[in-house]
C-alpha cells in the first residue's frame, strides 16, 4: 500500500470493508501517520495490547486510520522493559487521551507526549496495577486508593473563575465532570474529566467465550448497542472468514438503521427541551416510544439489544412484521415532515440553535471531528456511502453535510440522516418482503474460528459514528480466546472538539450545544 | 376603617395564600396537557408543600443567618404584596401604607434578599443565579414601574386602590396608553415571574437556570417557603394585571354585597389568565439570555410610549 509516497508492506483482512494490517518500526511508526495525515486520512482508534505470552511477544500500540482506500491498522511492537512510541499528537490532536488512556490500562508512554495525568484511573486504582497487563489480576486485589485532585489547566485573569459542574448532574444522565473557566457568563475554557463510567470491559472481553462476547459488545454503549455487536460480530466473522447471508446482512442493515432514526428522535426532542420548548419533547418522545414500542414487538428487544450475533441474527422477521415496520415508517416520516417544519420555522428556537457552539470545518478537519457531528461541520465521510459493505453497496446511501458546524447544523443532519434512514429502510423492508418473507436464505451461519493467531476488525457506522472493534484472536494450542478486543466509539474524537465548540459561547447554551452532540460516556470510557 | 374594610382584607389576604399554589397548579395542569401529556392534580403544588413543610430543612455548614432568615422575608414580602393589590375589594385598610411604588419595592427587597442569600453559601450556582436574577431584576423593575405611572397617568394617584376605583367606573372607552402598558406588563410578568422565554420554571438543568439556581441550596420548609412565595408573586403580578386592565367586578366601598360577586369572578379571570399563559409557554422557546434585556427594554419602552400617548392623546 502506498500513503503519501511511501510504501507499506500490508496485509488484507477478510472483512466486508477494506481493512489493511502491517507491522511497523519504531522509526515508521510516525512517518506514516504524517503520510495519512497528508493525504487526509483520520486516525479512528489509537490502543495498546499486552501480547507477552503470543507469538510476537511483548507489547505493542496499535492505530487504525481511515483512508480514502480503506481501514489501515498499524501495530508497533513495543519493548517489554521500557515500552514507549512516538507521540501522535502533533499530527493527530485527538490521540492525547487515547495515548493517556494507553498508559493508565498497560503503562505504555508515548515519548515526548507533555500530558502525563492519567486519563481513566482517578488516582483510585491500586498501586502499580494495569488492568490490561498479563498480571493484571494478581495486582487487582491490592487496597483501593484515595481519589487524587486532577490538574485542571487554570485560566487566569480579572473576574475569571471556575464552574465545576459532575460528575453528578441535575438530570438523570451518564457522569461527567466539566470545569468551566468563565468571564461573567462567557465561557473562556472547557475541561471536561471522564473516567467515572471504567468498568474493565476490554479486560472482560479476554474472560468470556467468544462466541458469547458479542452480548457484552452490545453492551459498550447503549445507544450504540446494534452498531457495537455489528462491529464485533463483523470482526469475529472475518477471524472465522465467514461469509455472512445476503438476508442476514439486510435484517442487520435494518437494525442499524431503525437504531439511528432512534436516538435521532430523541435528540431532536431533547434539544428543542433544551431550549424550553417542550412541545418538541413531547412529540418526539411519542414517536421515539412507538418506534421502540415496534422493535420490541418485531425484534424482541426495545433497544434491540443481542438481535445481531456471530454469524447473522437472532430472529427472523415475518412479513406481517415487514408489513407493519413498511407502515411505521410511512406515519413517522409524515409526522418528522411536519415537526421539521415546526423547528424551522421557530424564530425562538432557531435563534438558540444557530450560531451556538461552532465548529467551522477548518477546525473540524484540523482536530478529526467524526461522525454525525463531524458532517454537521463538512466533513463528509460515512462508511455507509464512502465504503459501502453488503447491503449498503445495493443501497447508494446519500450523505447528509453541512458547513456551518452550529447547533443547527447538527439539528438539520439529523432529520436529513432521519429521511435517508426511512427511505433505506423501505428499500430494505420491501427486499426482505420478496417471496412471501422467504427469499436471501439463511439468517444465521455457524461459525468454525480457527486454531492460529489472527487480527480482525469491525467497522461500522453507527448513528454517532463510526464504531470500531480491533480483534486479536489466540487460536493455539486450542486456546481458543480472544486475547484483546478494543471497542473504540467515535466520542473519543469528539469530546475534546466539544471543548472548543463552548469556547466563546455562553454558560447556559452548554447544555444545548452538549446535547446536540450527545457523545457517549460508557463508550468512552469503557 | 370600616368593619367590611378589615374583613375584606382579611378574606384577600387568606385568598392569595390559598390560591397562589392552585393557581400554579392550574397553570402546571394546562402545560401539560398542551404538550399532550396526562397532567398532575391540580392540587399538586399543595402536596408539595405539605411534603416540604415536614422534611427536615438542611443547611450548609457556613450559611448564615440572612440564609436563615431569606425565605421568611421573601414569602412576607410577597403575602404584603397580595395583601396591597385590590383584588376583591378596593375597601382595603392596608393600603394606604403602600403605593404603586412601594410594591415595586418590595418586590425589590425580596429580590436583594433572595439573591444575597443565594451568594451566602458561596455555591457557584447560587452566586450564577444571583447573578442573572439582578440582570433581569434591574431592568424589570424600571419597566413595571413606567407601566405603573401609565396607568397612574389616568387616575392621577400612584395608590392601587385609586388607580383600580377610577379605571374599574370608566365607560367602555379605549385608552391606547393602556394597550401599550398591558403589553409591557405581559413581557415583565413573565421576566419577574421566571416563565419561558425567560427562565423555565420545569428545568433543574443546573446551567440554564436563574430562579432555581437561587434557591437550589434550600429544603424543607425554607423550600416550602420559597416555592409558597413563588406562587403567591405569581398570583400577585396576576392580580395586578387584572385589577388594571380588567378591573371589572371588583368590589368597593359602597357596595358591600359585590364582594360576593367579586370572588368567582377573580376565579374565573385568573383561570382563563393561567391557561392563555400556559398558551404562551408552550408555543415560546426559551431565550438566549443575553436577549433577555432586548427583551425587558421593549417593555420599558413600550411602557413609556404608554406615557406618551397619554399625553398626546389628552393635550
Amino acid at each position: 500500500m502506498l500513503i503519501s509516497g511511501f510504501s507499506l508492506d500490508c496485509e488484507r483482512l477478510p472483512a466486508p470493508l477494506p481493512i489493511w494490517r502491517a507491522t511497523v518500526r519504531a522509526e515508521t511508526w510516525a512517518v506514516v501517520a504524517r503520510g495519512v495525515s497528508a493525504q487526509a486520512g483520520r486516525l479512528v482508534a489509537l490502543w495498546a495490547s499486552d501480547r507477552t505470552r503470543g507469538a510476537s511477544g511483548g507489547f505493542a500500540v496499535s492505530a487504525a486510520y481511515a483512508l480514502r482506500e480503506g481501514l489501515l491498522w498499524l501495530d508497533l511492537p513495543l519493548a517489554e522493559r521500557a515500552p514507549t512510541y512516538p507521540d501522535l499528537v502533533p499530527i493527530f490532536p485527538g490521540a492525547g487521551r487515547m495515548q493517556r488512556a494507553a498508559a493508565d490500562l498497560l503503562g505504555v508512554r508515548a515519548e515526548g507526549f507533555a500530558d502525563r495525568r492519567p486519563w481513566l484511573d482517578h488516582g483510585t486504582w491500586p498501586e502499580q496495577y494495569l488492568p490490561l497487563r498479563r498480571d493484571g489480576a494478581e495486582k487487582a486485589a491490592a487496597a483501593l486508593r484515595e481519589a487524587t485532585d486532577y490538574a485542571f489547566v487554570r485560566v487566569e485573569g480579572d473576574g475569571v473563575h471556575e464552574i465545576p459542574v459532575g460528575p453528578i448532574h441535575a438530570g438523570i444522565i451518564e457522569p461527567g465532570h466539566f470545569r468551566f473557566s468563565v468571564v461573567g457568563e462567557k465561557v473562556l475554557r472547557l475541561e471536561q474529566r471522564l473516567g467515572y463510567k471504567h468498568k474493565g470491559i476490554e479486560q472482560r472481553f479476554t474472560e468470556l467465550p467468544p462466541r458469547e462476547a458479542y452480548r457484552l459488545a452490545g453492551r459498550v454503549s447503549g445507544d450504540s448497542t446494534v452498531a457495537y455487536a455489528w462491529a464485533y460480530c463483523m470482526a469475529l466473522e472475518s477471524v472465522a472468514s465467514c461469509e455472512l447471508g445476503e438476508r442476514a446482512g439486510l435484517l442487520r442493515a435494518l437494525l442499524l438503521e431503525r437504531e439511528r432514526v432512534a436516538n435521532h428522535l430523541g435528540d431532536l426532542g431533547a434539544l428543542g427541551n433544551d431550549a424550553a420548548f417542550a412541545f418538541g419533547l413531547a412529540q418526539f418522545s411519542r414517536l421515539r416510544e412507538d418506534w421502540l414500542r415496534l422493535s420490541k414487538e418485531a425484534f424482541g428487544h426495545r433497544l434491540m439489544m443481542d438481535c445481531i450475533v456471530p454469524g447473522g441474527v437472532a430472529a427472523d422477521i415475518d412479513s406481517t412484521s415487514v408489513d407493519r415496520l413498511l407502515r411505521q415508517c410511512d406515519a413517522v416520516e409524515r409526522e418528522v415532515r411536519a415537526l421539521r417544519q415546526i423547528y424551522d420555522e421557530h424564530s425562538g428556537l432557531q435563534d438558540r440553535f444557530m450560531t451556538t457552539g461552532r465548529v467551522l470545518p477548518e477546525l473540524a478537519a484540523r482536530l478529526g471531528l467524526t461522525g454525525l457531528a463531524g458532517r454537521a461541520s463538512g466533513q463528509a465521510a460515512d462508511l455507509r456511502c464512502d465504503l459501502p459493505w453488503a447491503p449498503y453497496d445495493q443501497l447508494a446511501v446519500k450523505i447528509a453535510t453541512q458547513r456551518t458546524g452550529d447547533v443547527a447544523a447538527r439539528v438539520a443532519v439529523r432529520f436529513d440522516e432521519v429521511f435517508e434512514s426511512l427511505r433505506l429502510m423501505r428499500v430494505i423492508l420491501s427486499r426482505l418482503g420478496e417471496d412471501g418473507g422467504k427469499s436471501g436464505g439463511e439468517t444465521r451461519t455457524e461459525l468454525r474460528l480457527p486454531a492460529k493467531t489472527a487480527f480482525a476488525a469491525g467497522w461500522v457506522e453507527g448513528w454517532r459514528g463510526e464504531v470500531f472493534v480491533g480483534l486479536e484472536w489466540d487460536g493455539e494450542q486450542g486456546a481458543n480466546r480472544i486475547r484483546r478486543c478494543h471497542c473504540h466509539d467515535p466520542s473519543w474524537q469528539n469530546w475534546p472538539l466539544l471543548e472548543h465548540a463552548v469556547i466563546g459561547n455562553i454558560v447556559p447554551d452548554f447544555p444545548l450545544i452538549n446535547k446536540s452532540f450527545n457523545l457517549s460516556y460508557a463508550g468512552h470510557d469503557l | 376603617m370600616s368593619w367590611l374594610g378589615v374583613f375584606s382584607q382579611l378574606l384577600e389576604i387568606v385568598m392569595a395564600l390559598l390560591l397562589a399554589p392552585l393557581l400554579s397548579g392550574w397553570i402546571n395542569q394546562w402545560r401539560a396537557w398542551l404538550q399532550n401529556k396526562s397532567a398532575p392534580s391540580v392540587l399538586q403544588p399543595y402536596r408539595m408543600l405539605h411534603k416540604l413543610f415536614n422534611k427536615e430543612s438542611v443547611l450548609a455548614e457556613h450559611a448564615s443567618p440572612l440564609f436563615r432568615g431569606a425565605p421568611y422575608i421573601v414569602f412576607g414580602c410577597m403575602a404584603l404584596a397580595s395583601a396591597i393589590i385590590p383584588t376583591l375589594s378596593t375597601d382595603l385598610p392596608l393600603s394606604p401604607a403602600a403605593d404603586a411604588i412601594a410594591l415595586v419595592g418590595l418586590f425589590a427587597f425580596a429580590r436583594v434578599f433572595i439573591s444575597l442569600a443565594a451568594m451566602d453559601v458561596g455555591t457557584s450556582f447560587g452566586t450564577l443565579g444571583a447573578r442573572r436574577e439582578m440582570l433581569i431584576g434591574f431592568l424589570a423593575e424600571p419597566a413595571l414601574l413606567m407601566v405603573l405611572f401609565s396607568a397612574s397617568l389616568i387616575s392621577k394617584s400612584t395608590s392601587l386602590t385609586t388607580i383600580v376605583e377610577t379605571l374599574a367606573h370608566r365607560d367602555l372607552t379605549i385608552y391606547p396608553s393602556l394597550a401599550f402598558a398591558g403589553v409591557a406588563f405581559i413581557i415583565v410578568s413573565l421576566a419577574e415571574n421566571a416563565r419561558v422565554p425567560v427562565d423555565n420554571p420545569a428545568t433543574h438543568l443546573e446551567l440554564t437556570m436563574i430562579h432555581e439556581a437561587l434557591i437550589l441550596e434550600y429544603s424543607g420548609r425554607h423550600l416550602a417557603l420559597l416555592e409558597w412565595g413563588a406562587s403567591l408573586k405569581l398570583f400577585a403580578y396576576s392580580c395586578i394585571g387584572l385589577a388594571l386592565f380588567l378591573p371589572w367586578g371588583i368590589a368597593e366601598a359602597q357596595a358591600p354585597l359585590a364582594l360576593l360577586l367579586a370572588m368567582p369572578v377573580l376565579i374565573l379571570k385568573l383561570a382563563i389568565g393561567g391557561a392563555l399563559l400556559a398558551v404562551l409557554e408552550t408555543v415560546s422557546a426559551k431565550m438566549r439570555i443575553f436577549r433577555v434585556p432586548e427583551f425587558l427594554a421593549t417593555a420599558f419602552l413600550l411602557a413609556v410610549i404608554g406615557m406618551l400617548v397619554h399625553i398626546l392623546v389628552r393635550g
